[in-house]
């Protein structure tokens, strides 16, 4: 910086001038960056996906003796600015838990979001990411595994006597609770 | 608290970065003429910061893009603000940047040592006009993409690197993803860089050698804090009110368009668009390359070239060389006639392009239309259908409203008339060969049929050889000499015969009069009224020489009709002219089914809230 022939600054500040220059300096700048800030917290506006249920699998296709089975389940949805009838929203492990009845689990894992597989040797369900693992009914199968509650199960609706409806939904992971995300 | 501030100065050198950028010494005080760099700064400020939050909703591809900021301006919370902000600023910007730079020709600003501050100004003034051309195209709106089409085909037909330069930019050998990704890379990323860098440079320079102060000097030198921000802080509020009166302008004037900045209807590269200007602060360029032709040409450049690249280079470098220039007395007064001359030019130019337009009404009409497309759009977009994957171009495409009027102008109204029009509202010159289907099947379409003063009118077989037929004849003849009882049976008839074609807009009153209906179908068939001696209706009648009657007007009936009248269901070889248009291929199927669904008034409609 060159050396100026500064002023004397004034002995006493022009106090009013001052605070009407921050106060209308503040507002010409809040007011782009509060209009951006608004939009940027839109989403939390927004209220998340009622689903009905949905006909995931018919229960011939389920084995009597109670091994679970994934499938798709294929629902319509809403990606921001998308509307689509029929694509792949997720899935769910379906087993039948006697002749007119089916257990339906969410096949994430309630620890922090991983896809679980099932593992047909060990009759369990075993998370391949933080070693989270799940008995046949969905409980904690080990004490030490990570996941705070069992996998999440899902509304479930015989209907017509083969048609296995799903009220499918996800839950908040990491939490005690099944709280709907 | 002293030593606390003490400390952090320790570690922060606060109070010397306070220091510098507030203490700096305003040669004759503070002034309203010093305004003009901050309000820049200020523009550019907002740009980055709306900007930004605009980035976190868009989504730059073809199929993305529209909808992307679609649902900022329409579903997302305060959208239209942000996004009315960034475009008005970008506009307010250009106007304050011309001031800027006349301000600093006028004083003089430009003189040693300023000169190559003067080139960093200049280059920003470049890096903003490419900013707006570049963001005008990211929304991919009919507006958008044509104007910017036109823009990059200039660039084409820079000599020897044209060809190459524009495919470069455009990502390939047409609009696409990569244009998209391109454009906003630039507009976001490698622009907006080579800004700050310039600006932080212009700013760093200008402190320098500070402020060109204006003589004679009415007040002793003041520091820039508080009187100049003060003032200056006030000329930011001034351009913010400015901006906001722009984006809040509909809802002031009850102008009845969205508020905040505009959004045409899809790109669709096959479709039209003769409203597509490039924005305000670019018409100049489009007026001025009107008057050149790209089939003449000088010292082996065309005319073209020399309206679109070589003047407007020419200038520049004229401009760049102002500084220059301005160190001899005439110099200076000759940059300062130049500059006011250049902004004249700039000023009539836009003007001959604004009254040229406003003049025309074609343009006015396409102006109409992509108003009409954009609103359009916008409801099928809110439709419980929503916006598909491919994109809401389809939207538009597959829309019987949008798409009918112009399938019946071009393929049915040499012949046909909608409401005495071509469909889509034009007035025809010739007289109509062939019927008014303007309600076509309705009830009281089909009264004005069964007419016998209007059944051999222009409105329906006056035009065709039907007019000294068999029907005709029948009507003017029998129908007219029906009883009073039998002209209550041919009300019921006609309600039937309406009821065939299941039209969306009489599904109350057809429910309504099921027994009317009932009856109707009963004499319909029966030997009094005469009807199946030449139709056939709901029971197959090889002997049938006059069109089916069963589902008449429904969506069935109206497609086999138009793609092939001839067909033995119809006018087997007694058709008049009427052209085959499925069954030759004329049209395909979905542009006969829009058709149909157009005549048949079956679109849809967002209900009543």
């Amino acid at each position: 910086m060159e050396t100026h022939d500064v002023p004397q600054q004034p002995a006493r500040r022009n106090f009013i001038k001052k605070t009407c220059a921050v106060f209308v300096g503040a507002v010409t700048g809040l007011v782009p960056a509060i209009s951006g800030l608004i939009v940027f917290l839109d989403p939390l506006r927004r209220k998340s996906q009622d689903s009905d249920a949905v006909l995931v699998a018919s229960l011939s296709s389920l084995p009597a003796d109670g091994v679970p089975r994934k499938f798709s389940v294929i629902a319509s949805h809403t990606d921001a600015w998308n509307r689509m009838p029929r694509v792949p929203v997720g899935a769910v492990y379906l087993r039948r838990i006697g002749d007119e009845q089916v257990q339906a689990f969410n096949v994430i894992c309630p620890h922090a979001g991983c896809f679980v597989d099932y593992d047909l040797s060990k009759k369990s369900y075993h998370c391949p990411c933080h070693n989270s693992s799940f008995a046949l009914d969905g409980r904690i199968a080990d004490p030490k595994s990570p996941s705070p509650r069992g996998l999440d199960e899902l509304d479930v609706d015989l209907r017509n006597g083969n048609e296995i409806w799903v009220k499918f939904q996800n839950f908040r992971a990491g939490d005690k609770e099944k709280i709907p995300a | 608290m002293d030593r606390l501030l003490n400390w952090r100065d320790r570690r922060t050198v606060y109070r010397r970065i306070i220091e510098y950028a507030l203490y700096e010494n305003i040669p004759g005080g503070a002034r309203w003429r010093y305004i003009w760099g901050s309000t820049l700064v200020f523009c550019l400020s907002v740009q980055f910061i709306t900007g930004l939050f605009l980035w976190m909703s868009y989504s730059p591809s073809s199929q993305t893009a529209w909808e992307s900021v679609y649902y900022i301006q329409n579903e997302m919370t305060c959208g239209w603000l942000l996004r009315g902000i960034h475009h008005f600023t970008a506009s307010v910007m250009n106007v304050l940047l011309v001031l800027h730079l006349m301000q600093v020709v006028i004083d003089g600003a430009y003189k040693a040592p300023r000169e190559i501050n003067f080139w960093l100004g200049l280059g920003l003034l470049l890096l903003v006009l490419a900013l707006s051309l570049t963001g005008y195209l990211l929304p991919w709106d009919q507006k958008g993409y044509w104007a910017t089409k036109v823009a990059t085909n200039i660039m084409a037909i820079a000599p020897v690197v044209g060809p190459a330069l524009q495919r470069l930019v455009i990502g390939g050998a047409d609009y696409g993803h990569h244009t998209l990704t391109r454009f906003f890379a630039l507009h976001a990323g490698v622009l907006p860089a080579c800004v700050v860098v310039l600006l932080v440079w212009h700013i760093f320079l200008f402190r320098r050698h500070g402020i060109t102060a204006k003589d004679p000097k009415r007040r002793p030198d003041e520091y820039f804090w508080p009187d100049q921000v003060l003032n200056d802080a006030v000329a930011c509020l001034a351009v913010l009110a400015a901006v906001l009166f722009l984006v809040l302008r509909p809802w002031l004037f009850h102008t009845g368009e969205d508020l905040g900045a505009e959004l045409a209807a899809p790109a669709d590269p096959s479709e039209t668009y003769s409203a597509a200007r490039p924005e305000w602060y670019f018409l100049f360029l489009y007026e001025f390359l009107k008057y050149f032709r790209a089939s003449h040409s000088l010292l082996g450049l065309s005319h073209e070239v020399w309206g679109a690249i070589v003047i407007p280079g020419v200038i520049m470098g004229i401009i760049f060389l102002m500084p220059i220039i301005g160190r001899w007395k005439l110099g200076h007064r000759f940059n300062v006639g130049l500059s006011f001359s250049l902004l004249g030019g700039v000023i009539l130019l836009t003007y001959l392009a604004v009254t040229e337009d406003k003049r025309k009404p074609a343009f006015k009409a396409a102006v109409e239309e992509a108003r009409r497309n954009a609103h359009r759009v916008k409801v099928l977009a809110e439709s419980p259908s929503g916006i598909p994957r491919e994109g809401a171009v389809t939207l538009l495409r597959n829309d019987p409203l949008t798409q009918g009027p112009k399938l019946f102008a071009k393929n049915c109204a040499s012949c046909h008339r909608y409401d005495g029009r071509d469909g889509t509202g034009r007035q025809l010159q010739d007289p109509p060969e062939a019927s008014d289907l303007n309600g076509f099947a309705s009830r009281e379409w089909l009264a004005g049929l069964l007419d016998p003063e209007r059944i051999d009118s222009p409105h329906y077989f006056g035009g065709t050889k039907f007019k000294e037929g068999k029907m005709v004849k029948f009507v003017k003849k029998d129908v007219a000499g029906f009883s009073l009882e039998q002209k209550e049976q041919l009300k019921k008839v006609i309600a039937a015969l309406s009821a065939e074609a299941e039209l969306k807009s009489r599904r109350k009153l057809d429910q309504r009069d099921a027994a009317l209906i009932a009856e109707g179908r009963t004499l319909i068939a029966s030997e009094a009224m005469r009807c199946t001696e030449c139709h056939q209706f709901h029971k197959p009648d090889e002997d049938a020489t006059a069109p089916d009657l069963t589902g008449y007007g429904s969506r069935d009936w109206l497609i086999d009709f138009i793609s092939n009248p001839a067909h033995a269901r119809f006018y087997s070889k007694r058709n008049d002219r009427m052209p085959a248009f499925g069954q030759d291929k004329v049209l395909d199927d979905q542009a006969i089914g829009l058709i149909a669904d157009w005549l048949r008034g079956d679109w849809y409609e967002p209900s009543p809230p």
